[in-house]
C-alpha cells in the first residue's frame, strides 16, 4: 500500500487543507507521497519537503500547470497513479473538480467528503446534508478519496525530510483556457481553518448592515462566513458561504447572527465546538444547535457585545 | 446546438430525512420527492439558452426506475423539448461512475454540443457525475458554474471556487455543472403541465446502450449524525460573555 496526496495550493503556496489531508493519509497503512502541481511553486515545494510522514514530493512544475485545470491535471494524476493504493485530495472546490475526473479515467468510483477512515477500504461520509452518515466500502484497486478538512487534525508543518522528485510529464489542456480570476483578498483568518467564525444571514438586512459582522469578527480575530441568503442578496461574495453547498467549517467558536438555521446551513457548521446564535425569532431552528442562544435584535445586541469585548 | 440535461429524482430539499432503525439506509417511504434543485437550475439554464437562440433543442434524461418519469415531466413542463428515461432496476447497484458511463453512452448517441448537469445531488452529495462524464468523454469541464455565455469559439463559464470566482473558456462539446446562483428556475404553470403531456419520453436501458455500468461503493450502514448536546438560552449580552469566558472560547 502506498498513498498519494494531491497538494492543495493557493497562489503558489501550500494551502492549510493539505496538512489535514495528510492527517487522513496517516490513518492509512503504508508510506505517503505528495504531488505538487503548478507553476513557480517553489514556495509550496519548500513547505512540502518538511511535512512529516511524506516520503517523496513529486513535483510537476511547468507553465501548462499554472492554471490548475482539471482537464490536464486529471491526466497527470492518472499518469502518476500506478503503484498507489490510495489517491487523496481535499474536498475543496479544486479537489472536487479534479478527483472525480481522474477516478473516471482510472475506471473507479470516488468516495467523496470522507470524515473517517475505518480501514483502508472502509470510510464514513455524510449524506443528505449531513443528516445521515454512511459507512461505505470500496473494492476498487485504487481508492480515490476527497477528504473533509475539518474531520482530520492537521499534521505539523515541520519535522519531515522528503525527497523531491521532478516529474517529466508535460500535459497540456487543449480545450480549456483560463480567462480570468476574481479572488477575494482578505487579511482575516481563512474561513475553513479559523479558530473563530462570525457568520451573518439575511437578518443583517443589507451590505451596510453586514458591516456589523466584520466589526465583531475584527474584535475576535475571526473569519467571516455567511448564509446562502446573505450571498444571494449580495451582502457578501460567494466564497464566504457556509453550508451543504458552500464551505464546511468546524471552529472552536461559531457565532451565527441573523441566520435562521436551515438544514443546508447547519450542514456546514454543526460540527463547530461552541455555537452561539443571536436571532430575534425564538423559534428559529438555529437555536436547536446553539450552545448559547440569545433571542434579541442583533442591531442592539451585537454593538453591545462589541462594546463589552 | 443540442443540450442534454441529466436530472435526478431526489428527496424534496425541505424534508429532513430519517435513518431506518436497522441502520441499513435512510427511510424514503412516503417521503416527498422532487427534481434535484441543482438539476432544476440546469434545466432552466438550458431552456434559457434555447429561448435566446443559442440552442435549438433541450433533451432531459434521467437514470432510474419508473418513478423518474415524474421528474422528466417536470423538466418537460419547464420547457425541455423531449426526454429520455434510462431504465434501471429499483435495486440496481449504481454509483456515480455507473451513472456517468450510461450518460456517456447516451451522449455518443445524441451528440449534444453541451451537457448541463447539477453540481451535486442533495441526497448522495457526491458531486462527481459531471466531472466523471467529462473525463470519460474527453470533454472540457466547467464545474460549479454561476454564469455562462455562449461565444464564438465555445462557451465561457464563471465558476464559484473557494477563493472567489474563476472564468474559463471551454471548447464545445463540453460538460457544465451548475451552482445555485446560476439562475432562479421558473415557476411551472398549469398550461405548461398540459403541454408537457404531449412531449415524448423515450425509453432505453443499459443493454440497449451497450453498457454494463460499474457498481458503486458498497453501502454498509447508515447512522444518524452525533447529536449536539442541548444548549441554553442566555438572557443578556452580559450573560453570553460570561458563558463564553467560562467555556474559554474567547
Ligand atoms: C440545494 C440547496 C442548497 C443550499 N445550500 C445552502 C448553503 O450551502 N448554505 C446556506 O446557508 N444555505 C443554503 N441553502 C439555503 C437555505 O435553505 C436557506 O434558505 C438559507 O440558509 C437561509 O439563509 P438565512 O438564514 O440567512 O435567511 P432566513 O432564513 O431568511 O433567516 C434570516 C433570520 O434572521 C433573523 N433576523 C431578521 N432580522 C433580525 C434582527 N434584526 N435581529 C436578529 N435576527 C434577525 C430572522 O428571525 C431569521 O431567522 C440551500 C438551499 C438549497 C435548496
Ligand atoms: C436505480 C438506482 C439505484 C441505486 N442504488 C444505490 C445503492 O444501492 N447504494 C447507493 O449508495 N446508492 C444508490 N443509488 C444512488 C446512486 O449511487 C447515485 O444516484 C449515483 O451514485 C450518483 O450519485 P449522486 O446522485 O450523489 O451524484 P452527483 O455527482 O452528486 O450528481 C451530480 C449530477 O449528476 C446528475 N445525475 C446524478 N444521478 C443521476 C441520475 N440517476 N440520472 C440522471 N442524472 C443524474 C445530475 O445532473 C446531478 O445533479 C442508486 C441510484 C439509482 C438511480
Amino acid at each position: 500500500m502506498r498513498t498519494l496526496v494531491i497538494a492543495e495550493q493557493d497562489r503558489g503556496r501550500l494551502a492549510p487543507a493539505t496538512l489535514n489531508v495528510l492527517g487522513a493519509a496517516g490513518e492509512l497503512d503504508g508510506p505517503c507521497d505528495l504531488l505538487v502541481v503548478g507553476h513557480d511553486c517553489a514556495a509550496a515545494i519548500e513547505s512540502a519537503r518538511v511535512l512529516p510522514g511524506v516520503e517523496r514530493v513529486l513535483v510537476a512544475d511547468a507553465p501548462v500547470y499554472a492554471d490548475r485545470l482539471a482537464e490536464n491535471l486529471a491526466e497527470l494524476v492518472v499518469a502518476v497513479a500506478p503503484g498507489y493504493s490510495h489517491l487523496l485530495a481535499a474536498a475543496s472546490t479544486s479537489g472536487k473538480d479534479l478527483m472525480p475526473r481522474a477516478a473516471a479515467l482510472l475506471g473507479v468510483n470516488q468516495v467523496s467528503e470522507v470524515i473517517a477512515v475505518e480501514s483502508p477500504a472502509r470510510f464514513r461520509r455524510p449524506i443528505y446534508a449531513g443528516n445521515a452518515i454512511a459507512t461505505v466500502e470500496s473494492d476498487d484497486p485504487v481508492k480515490v478519496l476527497t477528504v473533509r478538512q475539518t474531520a482530520f487534525a492537521a499534521v505539523e508543518p515541520a519535522g519531515g525530510t522528503a525527497e523531491v522528485v521532478e516529474l517529466e510529464q508535460v500535459i497540456e489542456a487543449v480545450a480549456t483556457r483560463l480567462v480570468g480570476e476574481q479572488l477575494a483578498e482578505s487579511e482575516r483568518p481563512e474561513l475553513t481553518s479559523a479558530r473563530v467564525v462570525v457568520s451573518g444571514g439575511r437578518g443583517l438586512g443589507s451590505r451596510e448592515g453586514f458591516e456589523l459582522v466584520y466589526r465583531l469578527a475584527d474584535r475576535l480575530d475571526a473569519a467571516v462566513g455567511a448564509s446562502r441568503a446573505a450571498v444571494d442578496a449580495g451582502f457578501v461574495a460567494n466564497d464566504l458561504q457556509v453550508g451543504q453547498t458552500g464551505k464546511v467549517v468546524a471552529p472552536e467558536l461559531y457565532i451565527a447572527l441573523g441566520v435562521s438555521g436551515a438544514i443546508q446551513h447547519l450542514a456546514g457548521m454543526k460540527d463547530s465546538k461552541v455555537v452561539v446564535a443571536i436571532n430575534k425569532d425564538p423559534d428559529a431552528p438555529i437555536f436547536e444547535v446553539a450552545d448559547y442562544g440569545l433571542v434579541a435584535d442583533l442591531f442592539e445586541a451585537v454593538p453591545e457585545l462589541i462594546e463589552a469585548l | 446546438m443540442k443540450i442534454l440535461v441529466p436530472i435526478k429524482r431526489v428527496i424534496d430539499y425541505n424534508v429532513r430525512v430519517r435513518v431506518k432503525s436497522d441502520h441499513s439506509d435512510v427511510d424514503l417511504a412516503n417521503v416527498k420527492m422532487a427534481i434535484n434543485p441543482f438539476c432544476e437550475i440546469a434545466v432552466e439554464a438550458a431552456v434559457r439558452l434555447r429561448e435566446d437562440g443559442k440552442a435549438d433543442e433541450v433533451v432531459a434524461v434521467s437514470v432510474g426506475p419508473k418513478a423518474v418519469q415524474e421528474q422528466l415531466r417536470t423538466a418537460l413542463a419547464m420547457g425541455a423539448d423531449r426526454a429520455i428515461w434510462v431504465e434501471t432496476a429499483e435495486d440496481a447497484d449504481l454509483g456515480p461512475l455507473g451513472i456517468a458511463q450510461l450518460l456517456a453512452a447516451l451522449v455518443r448517441e445524441e451528440q449534444p454540443g453541451l451537457v448541463l448537469l447539477g453540481k451535486q445531488s442533495i441526497d448522495g452529495d457526491n458531486n462527481q457525475v459531471g466531472q466523471m462524464l467529462a473525463g470519460l468523454l474527453g470533454y472540457p469541464q466547467g464545474t460549479f458554474v454561476s454564469g455562462l455565455e455562449v461565444v464564438d469559439e465555445g462557451i465561457e463559464v464563471v465558476r464559484e471556487v473557494d477563493g472567489g470566482l474563476q472564468t474559463l473558456a471551454l471548447r464545445l462539446p463540453a460538460v457544465i455543472t451548475t451552482d445555485l446562483r446560476l439562475n432562479t428556475p421558473r415557476f411551472i404553470r398549469a398550461p405548461d403541465i398540459m403541454k408537457s403531456r404531449r412531449k415524448p419520453i423515450a425509453h432505453t436501458g443499459a443493454e440497449q446502450l451497450g453498457v454494463s455500468p460499474a457498481a458503486g461503493p458498497r453501502l454498509l450502514a447508515v447512522h444518524p449524525p452525533e447529536p449536539r448536546a442541548g444548549g441554553i438560552r442566555v438572557e443578556s449580552v452580559g450573560e453570553l460573555l460570561e458563558r463564553l469566558r467560562q467555556a474559554q472560547v474567547i
